[in-house]
């Protein structure tokens, strides 16, 4: 068997119907994931018997035994959650399953996140699990928008990032979400008086500079080159996968706020992101179109910067005419609506909507998209990103 | 009476952290340092991560500090700022200590004329049971 057949792909994506925080009452988030993976598996043209692992992050609560069991897979050889809170984690247990397959360990891994804000903890309040919280609670620094507020507030005193850089990000995502039937804001359009009259979250950040709270399941299904040749399903590539973090990011925003002076206002990814490229064999130039992790918008703009899309300090004058929109837009963001105006999954839609461009199934497709950039959560630890490519 | 009312999350020390508390409840702002190498470091951690002694010593931080960052909370995410908001959240950095910075509040100031790099002197907060939290406002120009 060569290397190169190991190389991992994904050959499925499945989800739940998203809704509002609260909207799924009739069924628990253990039964949503449970058939976003079904629906994935479908997809792919596989059964749960052909399934050996699992992966996920940010402290799941559907444990991958548990699912084992629910779902009838006779034996799991792959079993891992990315360590870390929030979001970041996303695209490191995608990591983890190319590692699987690619080493052999297991043969197909489901990647996947369940999140019911509705019947667990709503993120955007207080919790007594916070990491550090002695440091931060005390305060009145309750939650992710206070938190990652005060980095974009020094974001825009170290560099010409303004408000309405701010709200190009916010309008982008609502106009895709706007032609996405699956996207919660589908019916609701934003206009940019809108957005300006909305109240203080934590300033600088409006209400719709922030994330939407939802209900909602994703799975997204990883196996081998070899394996996905004998499937119907087009199979999306997977070029490159990394995650990592910097020194004194795992006590950083959601903490004490001690990162080093010359990368705090930034999402702590910049020390893969070069190699990411590399490895991909490609640019930034070369990526057709991006979904970036959009839990606030001035994170999506430094992560434009630490992905080399643009220079340090440059990304609001990067998104400026229409660069980011769809369809003429030289690299249309977030095209699913993101998880501003699409649902909040933890970055697992962002992933589905990078397969779906790949595939052309998208609600905004970019014609003849070849490679997408799909990131995890940002300004937490760890980061992590993928840059997926069209079967050719 | 505190700043914030009595329902609002106090600090819980634990084995890690209880000598910065022990200091503020004295009203001494003491960041932790390596015993061994001098390293300073914030969160306080058992081990150095420089040398990776055990040794802890404390060093006292001067006044005033430098605002850092911040950002005005208007949105209560806990019922006991609800009556409070809305409120300053500063990260503060003290100019002879490199390398350690401070959650705390910006108080004493319209919100609207916070600035990243105002001097601002250090204030104890009563928050009751002998504990006392350590707060910001604007320096006096004798302070600065």
């Amino acid at each position: 068997m060569s290397v190169a057949r190991q190389e991992p792909c994904i050959v499925g994506v499945g989800q739940s119907e998203f809704t509002r925080w609260g909207g799924i009452q009739d069924r628990s988030q253990f039964q949503i994931t449970a058939e976003a993976i079904c629906a994935a598996l479908r997809d792919a043209g596989l059964s749960a018997s052909d399934v050996d692992g699992f992966a996920s992050f940010s402290n799941d609560a559907n444990e991958g035994p548990l699912m084992q069991v629910a779902l009838g897979v006779p034996v799991i050889r792959w079993s891992s959650m990315v360590w870390g809170g929030g979001g970041g984690g996303s695209i490191a247990a995608l990591a983890q399953a190319c590692a699987a397959v690619e080493a052999g360990h297991a043969n197909v891994v489901v990647v996947y996140r369940g999140l019911c804000q509705g019947q667990g903890r709503r993120f955007g309040r207080f919790s007594t699990g916070r990491t550090q919280g002695n440091f931060v609670n005390p305060f009145g620094l309750f939650a992710p928008p206070q938190m990652l507020a005060l980095l974009v507030r020094r974001f825009m005193h170290l560099y010409p990032i303004t408000e309405e850089h701010l709200s190009e990000v916010v309008l982008n995502a609502r106009a895709n979400a706007n032609r996405n039937p699956r996207a919660v804001m589908y019916a609701r359009t934003l206009s940019r008086e809108q957005y300006f009259q909305a109240r203080w979250i934590a300033e600088p950040l409006r209400l719709y500079d922030c994330c939407l709270e939802t209900d909602g399941a994703c799975a997204v299904v990883v196996t081998t080159r070899e394996r996905a040749n004998d499937l119907s399903a087009q199979a999306v590539d997977i070029l490159a996968v990394a995650h990592g973090s910097g020194p004194d990011w795992g006590t950083g925003p959601l903490g004490s706020h001690n990162m080093p002076d010359d990368d705090y206002a930034s999402t702590n990814s910049k020390r893969f992101t070069r190699d990411l490229f590399a490895r991909a064999g490609v640019s930034p130039r070369e990526i057709d179109v991006a979904q970036i992790y959009d839990h606030f918008s001035g994170l999506t703009l430094m992560a434009l910067e630490d992905y080399g899309f643009c220079g340090r300090g440059e990304s609001g004058d990067f998104i400026s005419r229409g660069r980011i929109r769809w369809p003429d837009g030289e690299l249309p963001l977030n095209t699913s609506g993101g998880q501003l105006s699409e649902a909040y999954v933890h970055g697992m839609n962002l992933l589905i909507e990078g397969v779906r461009q790949l595939r052309g199934e998208s609600t905004s497709q970019v014609p003849n998209a070849r490679t997408c950039l799909v990131t995890g959560g940002l300004g937490v630890s760890p980061t992590s990103g993928t840059i997926l490519g069209r079967r050719q | 009476m505190s700043f914030f009312p009595d329902e609002m999350p106090r600090p819980e020390p634990d084995r890690d952290d209880q000598g910065f508390w022990e200091a503020c409840a004295q009203r001494r702002l003491c960041f932790q340092a390596c015993g061994a190498c001098g390293a300073l470091r914030h969160p306080p951690r058992p081990i150095c991560y420089r040398c990776h002694s055990v040794e802890t010593k404390w060093v006292e931080a001067p006044s005033p500090a430098v605002v850092y960052t911040f950002c005005v909370v208007h949105h209560p995410n806990h019922p006991a700022v609800a009556s409070r908001v809305p409120y300053v959240v500063g990260v503060v950095e003290f100019p002879s200590l490199p390398g350690v910075r401070l959650v705390t509040n910006i108080t004493d100031i319209a919100h609207s004329a916070v600035r990243i790099g105002m001097p601002v002197s250090i204030w104890w907060d009563d928050i009751g049971g002998g504990m006392f939290v350590p707060r910001f406002r604007p320096a006096a120009p004798s302070d600065a």
